[in-house]
C-alpha cells in the first residue's frame, strides 16, 4: 500500500493506481473527457491536470495517467490547475461551442465566451471511439487520419468501413455525441457487404444464435436495450475485456430471455 | 496503373513481413507506382496483419506518401526562409503559369507533378528546385524553363 496526500487528505491505495482513481476514493471530482474505466489511460484531453508539489518545483501531471508515489502531495484545485483547465476548457470551447458537454464544463468554469476564433466542429480528437474500436473490440475500423489541424478520426478513404461490426462502441464512449449510430446500421452493412454479415452481438461473441428475428432492424431488438440496462455499460466492455462477472451475468440474463 | 498482387507481396516479403518496416515498404510501393494505390495498401494491411485504418493513418500523416496518382515528375519548389527570401515563390508562380496547374496538382499528361516544401536543408544554394530527387541549384524565372525542357524529353 501506499499513502499520499492529496489536498491534505491522507490516502492510502495500491502500488500501481492512478491519481484520478485515488482521489475518486477520496470523493474527489477531477474533471475528465478522455477517460474510459474500460480503456487504458491515454491522457490526450490534459482536462484532469492536478499539481504535484515537489521540493524544489511543483509539477503539473495528467491524474487519469500518472500513477501514485508514496509521501506525494497532490492538488487538485489549486490556482495554477484551475487557471490551466480554464484554458483547456476554453479552447475546446473554441472549437466546439455547440456540445453540451463541453458547455457545461465552460459554465462550471465561468466562461462566458471564448477569447478565440470559434470554429463549428463535434469532436474533440480524444481519441476515445479510436481506441475502443482497436483495443476492446479489437476491429481497427477508425482511426485519426491526416496530421496537426486537419486531423480528424475517420475510416480508410473516407468510405464505409468493411470490418466494422456495427457495435456502436466508438457512439457509446464519444463524451460529445459527435458519432451517431443509425438506427438502421447493421441493416445497412448486409447490404453493403453481404447477406452474411451477422448480427452485432454475434460477431461481438455475445450471442450464438445466427439468424435474426427481427430482420435485422436493430431498432426493435429488444436484446439490445436489455443489454445495455442490464450491463449499464456497452456491451462489447462485457464480451472482450472484463470477462467475468459481467459477462456470467450477461450469459445468465441471456438465457432467461431466450427461454 | 494496375496492381499486381504478386508485385507488392514481393515488396512485402523483402522486410520479412516485418510490421515494423510499414514506412519502408510504403515508400517502396510509391516508388513503383508513384503513389500509394488503395488496393496495394489493402494487400499491405492484409499481410502484415495491421487494421487499413493504421496503414491510411501513416499514409496521410506524412507528406511523401500521396494518395492521388501522381506525375512521371516530381517537382518540388523550396519555399523555406531562405528560398523564400531569394524569390522561391516567383519561381513557384512560374512553374504554375508554365504548367498551368496549382501547387500540389498534376498536370493532365500525367507528366508533372508540382509540390511545395518547407525547406529542404541547403540554404546556401537557394532557390532550390528538386525534379525526381535531382537538385537545381539557384534556380530563377529563367532557368524554369529549361528545367522543364530538360524533363518534358525523358
Amino acid at each position: 500500500m501506499i499513502t499520499l496526500f492529496i489536498d491534505n487528505q491522507k490516502v492510502a491505495v495500491k502500488e500501481g493506481t492512478t491519481l484520478l482513481k485515488a482521489s475518486e476514493k477520496l470523493g474527489i471530482e477531477i474533471p475528465t473527457l478522455c477517460y474510459h474505466e474500460g480503456l487504458p489511460p491515454y491522457g490526450a484531453c490534459r482536462l484532469c491536470v492536478v499539481e504535484i508539489i515537489g521540493e524544489k518545483k511543483n509539477r503539473m501531471v495528467a491524474a487519469c495517467s500518472f500513477l501514485v508515489d508514496e509521501g506525494m502531495k497532490v492538488l487538485t484545485i489549486s490556482d495554477r490547475v484551475l487557471k490551466r483547465r480554464r484554458m483547456i476548457v476554453e479552447f475546446l470551447l473554441a472549437r466546439c461551442p455547440d456540445i453540451k458537454a463541453i458547455r457545461d464544463l465552460a459554465d462550471k468554469m465561468g466562461i462566458k465566451k471564448p477569447r478565440f476564433k470559434t470554429k463549428n466542429l463535434d469532436c474533440i480528437l480524444c481519441g476515445l471511439c479510436v481506441r475502443v474500436c482497436n483495443e476492446v473490440a479489437g476491429i481497427g475500423a477508425i482511426g485519426f487520419v491526416n496530421r496537426g489541424k486537419k486531423l480528424k478520426v475517420d475510416t480508410p478513404f473516407h468510405l464505409a468501413s468493411d470490418v466494422c461490426i456495427g457495435c456502436g462502441a466508438c457512439s457509446f464512449v464519444c463524451p460529445t455525441g459527435a458519432i451517431e449510430m443509425e438506427l438502421d446500421a447493421v441493416k445497412r452493412f448486409r447490404e453493403l457487404l453481404g447477406i452474411e454479415h451477422k448480427c452485432r452481438y454475434s460477431l461481438m461473441g455475445l450471442v450464438s444464435y445466427k439468424v435474426c428475428s427481427n430482420n435485422y432492424e436493430c431498432w426493435r431488438c429488444k436484446v439490445d436495450q436489455r443489454i445495455r440496462d442490464s450491463l449499464a455499460t456497452h456491451p462489447i466492455f462485457a464480451a472482450k475485456k472484463i470477462k467475468t462477472e459481467k459477462v456470467n451475468q450477461y450469459f445468465s440474463f441471456l438465457k432467461k430471455i431466450q427461454e | 496503373m494496375e496492381v499486381e498482387e504478386l508485385k507488392v507481396k514481393k515488396r512485402i516479403k523483402k522486410y520479412n513481413n516485418e510490421k515494423k518496416a510499414l514506412i519502408s515498404i510504403l515508400q517502396d510501393i510509391q516508388e513503383e507506382y508513384n503513389y500509394l494505390p488503395p488496393e496495394a495498401l489493402k494487400i499491405v494491411s492484409k499481410s502484415l496483419d495491421i487494421p487499413l485504418i493504421d496503414i491510411f493513418g501513416v499514409a496521410t500523416f506524412y507528406r511523401t506518401f500521396s494518395l492521388k496518382p501522381r506525375g512521371k515528375h516530381l517537382i518540388t519548389v523550396c519555399l523555406g526562409t531562405a528560398c523564400h527570401v531569394r524569390g522561391g515563390p516567383k519561381i513557384l508562380e512560374e512553374f504554375k503559369r508554365k504548367l498551368n496547374i496549382k501547387a500540389g496538382e498534376t498536370t493532365k499528361d500525367m507528366r508533372f507533378t508540382l509540390e511545395t516544401v518547407a525547406c529542404l536543408g541547403c540554404c546556401a544554394i537557394g532557390p532550390v528546385v528538386v525534379v525526381d530527387g535531382n537538385y537545381h541549384s539557384q534556380t530563377s524565372i529563367g532557368t524554369v524553363d529549361s528545367i522543364l525542357k530538360k524533363y518534358r524529353k525523358k
